[in-house]
């Protein structure tokens, strides 16, 4: 017997927008249950990577294995079938459909919609059981970020790609929806994170990648990332400042 | 109407709801529905009842027209063209195969209604390739082509020299009831076919392309194939509404068949209703069908009715510029909310009405571009 294969596994890839190398042969791992966050600056290439793992991107070489299974080049609408739930910058809720339409949509994959998934996002998240039938364009940031992780979770996620949940909100709701990520995690889910939010994030991640212009330059388990120095100078400093 | 839960599956307590009582509900549709078979029963003068008639044909179309380009927000300005195929369908139909002139007429309905969707399949597997400013473009340019078909095609359609239909056997003291109530009910069919797909999971992926194309498709609605399977029943509505007009009118020409006034009183009607919503199209046919037919009447051919048309289009767009009934609704939302805020005994009221947006708005600035 080898050693546990991870659930997911990126080796070498390299993506390109037109002339531009966005990344240059990115490689990490996620193994299963663990929450594995991609740090860095803007531009560095972390949503890059997680839209090229979500199959919104395809990537000129390496590979990405999810399961022992090449994934790379497979378009998302197939990747949700494998278990495989984006849950994008900037939130992209159905803004005109109510908070329950929003839900089902998240279980399109199925049938129909998992009653036992439904209860349990709206257990996780009670302002959605609140807002339950207000179309979600009304909702707050905050909302309708819980909004996009619970529909996330309404497709039965065995990895779920969390970008930016932090971005544009306030710290208390941050520090909340942290806490769900790890409710989520600790059920079983496994979660890849890009987080601009390094404290918050690596606090909560059993590992860690810091990406810089396209390449993972650090990397290592959370706990050590956060302690680590050029962390704490690159990503740290103005937040410990701040807050 | 508005859009709350898309099933029954899930027992969770909101704390208000949004909707009417049910009771009011269903008693004004049933209300709607008996003053629409009674109303030739009572103005039987036949200049009224061809307002009527003219009001059903727009029903009909608008609900199906509805289907796709309310819930898709694919907005269709080309459906003149099924309109146009159901009446030639009707008039080569009858033709050929010598149909008596009598309720046969129709029987064709389905026929024609069936000939307009399965038409609209390569058309819109063409058209449906781009997205929405651009669709609408096109959808127009498409029209215009049929149009020039039926005036080309001369051996099928007798271009410019149209085609006649033969005059219905009936008493013509009754000429336009059976026109009227068959337009009822298959309106009925439409209005039915419409509740149906808002209820299903099929409309929920037409909403949610409507909302977020690329999120629909990757969250796994099949995007292409439910744009065109609305798109095509749709049309079926669009040309069962065309076979009622032809044996109505009693001739087929191409410029009225393929009539660009026809895609724009579409979209003007569901508008002025509401797009998107069940009922407001409906609503909007059945006041501006029947007031633009009726100003044809007193004001003859000079094309008042557009002048009027354009005013009534400014002032809904200036007074309710979601249309009627969502207007309604938001103004019924705020008063729930209202209740709910004075009445500390519920739990968190809702937030301010849902922003609909204005309807231009909601059609210009969605999804990507072409």
């Amino acid at each position: 017997m080898s050693a546990p294969q991870p659930l997911l596994d990126v080796r070498e890839i390299e993506v390109r927008y037109g002339a531009i190398r966005a990344l240059k042969g990115v490689s990490f791992s996620v193994g299963a249950g663990e929450v594995v966050a991609l740090l860095g600056a803007n531009g560095a290439g972390k949503t890059t990577t997680q839209k090229t793992v979500s199959g919104m991107l395809r990537p000129v070489a390496g590979t990405i294995e999810f399961e022992g299974r090449r994934i790379d080049g497979t378009p998302a609408h197939k990747l949700v079938d494998l278990g495989i739930c984006h849950v994008p910058e900037g939130r992209h809720v159905f803004p005109r459909m109510t908070v329950a339409e929003n839900l089902d949509m998240g279980a399109f994959r199925f049938k129909q919609p998992d009653p036992a998934d439904l209860e349990r996002v709206l257990e996780l998240f009670p302002r959605l059981k609140e807002r339950y039938g207000q179309h979600s364009g009304t909702l707050s940031g905050g909302e309708q970020q819980m909004l996009a992780i619970g529909r996330a979770l309404m497709g039965k996620p065995r990895l779920l790609l969390l970008d930016e949940p932090s971005m544009g909100l306030a710290p208390l709701i941050v520090a909340q929806i942290f806490d769900i990520v790890r409710e989520i995690n600790r059920s079983g889910v496994t979660v890849l994170l890009v987080e601009q939010n390094a404290s918050q994030a690596l606090s909560l991640a059993d590992r860690g990648y810091v990406l810089e212009t396209g390449d993972i330059v650090l990397e290592g388990a959370g706990r050590d990332l956060l302690a680590d120095e050029r962390v704490r100078a690159a990503y740290l400093g103005e937040e410990i400042a701040a807050s | 109407m508005s859009a709350t839960d898309v099933s029954n599956r899930t027992a969770t307590d909101s704390p208000a709801s949004y909707d009417l009582p049910r009771t009011v509900r269903f008693g004004s549709l049933l209300l709607v529905v008996a003053a629409l078979v009674v109303f030739p029963l009572v103005f039987t003068n036949p200049t009224i009842t061809s307002v009527g008639v003219f009001a059903m044909i727009y029903l009909l179309a608008v609900s199906g027209w509805n289907i796709f380009s309310g819930y898709s927000g694919y907005i269709a300005l080309g459906h003149a063209l099924f309109f146009g195929i159901g009446q030639y369908s009707s008039a080569m139909l009858t033709s050929r195969f010598k149909i008596p002139a009598g309720w046969d007429l129709f029987a064709l309905l389905p026929v024609a209604g069936a000939i307009a969707g399965l038409a609209a399949v390569p058309i819109g597997w063409m058209l449906l390739r781009v997205r929405k400013h651009t669709f609408i473009v096109l959808t127009i340019a498409v029209m215009f082509i049929f149009q020039l078909l039926a005036f080309n095609l001369r051996s099928w359609t007798g271009g410019s020299q149209g085609m006649q239909l033969p005059f219905p056997t009936w008493s013509g003291a009754y000429f336009n009831e059976p026109f009227y109530y068959i337009g009822l009910l298959a309106a009925a069919i439409a209005l039915v076919t419409s509740w149906w797909v808002r209820r299903s999971k099929f409309g929920l992926g037409l909403l949610a392309i409507r909302d977020d194309e690329d999120r629909a498709r990757s969250l796994g609605v099949r995007t292409t194939r439910t744009k065109l399977v609305a798109f095509a029943i749709s049309a079926v509505f669009v040309g069962a509404a065309g076979a009622i007009y032809a044996p109505f009118i009693g001739s087929v020409f191409p410029q009225f068949a393929f009539d660009p006034s026809f895609d724009l009183a579409l979209a003007v009607m569901a508008f002025t209703g509401g797009l998107g919503t069940l009922i407001g199209p409906a609503l909007g046919a059945l006041v501006i069908g029947s007031l633009q037919q009726y100003f044809l009447l007193q004001f003859g051919g000079a094309n008042v009715f557009l002048i009027v048309y354009g005013l009534l289009f400014v002032l809904i767009l200036r007074l309710l510029p979601q249309g009627i009934v969502p207007s309604i609704a938001a103004r019924w939302r705020q008063w729930v909310t209202y209740r709910a805020r004075n009445t500390p005994s519920t739990g968190v009221p809702p937030d301010s009405a849902p922003d609909v947006g204005r309807p231009f708005d909601v059609v210009l600035n969605q999804g990507g571009s072409a």
